[in-house]
């Protein structure tokens, strides 16, 4: 449990490491995507992480991260071979995005700093809180960027091709609330995170002082 | 698409950076001075050349043949590995200055979502081997570009005064947020 809070909390991958920033930025422009970008993330940290510490004693040091990229690999393919049969559009929507986390530092750094050490069931646990926390805050931004520059929350829509029905909220009355479309370009992604992770620092980070500036 | 208009593209419109969110990490991480940072984009940019033709030879000759084109995540990044590997090599044996120039930025681009997402962009969107080629080497231009003027925005930045929450990360995020406003601009009409 401990190390569950630790990964969603203290070691939040996102907005404390600041590791996986690129889908994080890319993604986010919609509920649905970020939570099924934050689960695919989880899916692959958890069962890459397990192989890799399982494997711990019979990899050699000197071709350690081929390997490791090699691991994550095989589980990126499978994820997007589902997505493509299952939910098209959800493959379309998160495009590169998806085959790209082979090479996200979130998921080679626990596998360098935790898997290539320690036993499987710490491993486990420090993957699913990693896991959970770059989701929580996947989600957090993709709600943020969602009801603020469309006025909707989407959260079955792609994935509406396998649980039969879609949801989409609208949240404020339409004539009187005026999307800021700013908020769905890249440029919105940029400052709404760094927003987020200045909000995450005044509530979670001790050791600063409260602010002379200002 | 004409080639020139694609160059232009690929550094200005469609940066690699500020509008494709590829290659954050040392666009955050990196930055902190233009010296570093052109290190950087440099790097960056010799490698995407080399691992664009590879790449688009090992797809089109090997995997479309072979039919195996869910193992293209698996073969970019051994090509990629395979290439920083051999760069390292070369520049050690016999361009000694280079390296040491380059230092560790070469290594790190291994692990670049930069050069990996391009490379999958390249064949997305079916360019030929002359349009991949310039594909990655305008994007290789527009990263170095971004990351030198967000370098020494950042030098600038040292000796401001920001609230104390907003430092570090937060602060660079924003900027960066409103240099892609600018850059959006370039799309508009």
């Amino acid at each position: 449990m401990k190390m569950i809070k630790n990964g969603i909390i203290n070691e939040n991958p996102l907005l404390v490491l600041l590791l996986g920033l690129c889908p994080a930025l890319a993604v986010t422009n919609n509920f649905e995507n970020a939570y099924i970008m934050g689960l695919s993330l989880l899916f692959i940290l958890v069962s890459s992480n397990i192989i890799i510490s399982l494997l711990r004693k019979t990899i050699p040091d000197n071709v350690q991260i081929v390997v490791y990229v090699v691991i994550i690999s095989t589980f990126v393919t499978l994820i997007s071979l589902l997505l493509k049969e299952y939910a098209p559009s959800l493959n379309q929507a998160l495009g590169i995005y998806l085959p790209i986390l082979t090479v996200n530092c979130v998921i080679l750094s626990r596998a360098l700093a935790v898997a290539s050490k320690e036993k499987v069931s710490k491993t486990f646990l420090d993957a699913l809180g990693i896991g959970l926390g770059y989701t929580f805050a996947l989600m957090l931004i993709g709600l943020i960027r969602e009801v603020l520059g469309n006025n909707t929350i989407t959260i079955m829509d792609g994935i509406s091709s396998v649980t039969g029905y879609r949801m989409i909220y609208h949240v404020f009355p339409d004539n009187n609330f005026i999307p800021m479309n700013f908020i769905k370009e890249p440029s919105g992604a940029f400052i709404i995170l760094g927003l987020v992770i200045a909000l995450f620092n005044s509530i979670y980070k001790k050791e600063v002082k409260p602010n002379e500036s200002n | 698409m004409n080639l020139i208009s694609l160059f232009i593209a690929s550094i200005l419109t469609s940066n690699v950076v500020l509008t494709k969110f590829l290659g954050l990490c040392p666009f955050i991480g990196a930055s902190n001075n233009k010296k570093d940072a052109l290190k950087m984009g440099v790097s960056v940019t010799i490698v995407l050349i080399i691992t664009s033709i590879i790449t688009y030879l090992l797809y089109y000759y090997v995997l479309v043949l072979l039919d195996a084109t869910y193992l293209v995540n698996l073969l970019f990044i051994l090509v990629i590995a395979f290439v920083v590997q051999m760069l390292e090599m070369i520049f050690k044996k016999y361009f000694l200055n280079v390296y040491h120039v380059l230092d560790i930025y070469l290594p790190l681009i291994t692990t670049n979502c930069a050069i990996m997402g391009l490379l999958l962009i390249n064949i997305n969107s079916d360019y030929n081997l002359i349009e991949a080629i310039i594909n990655s080497f305008g994007s290789g231009l527009g990263f170095t570009l971004v990351i030198i003027v967000f370098g020494s925005i950042r030098e600038k930045m040292e000796n401001s005064n920001i609230p104390n929450n907003f430092k570090g990360t937060p602060i660079a995020l924003i900027t960066a947020g409103i240099m892609a406003l600018l850059f959006g601009s370039y799309m508009g009409g």
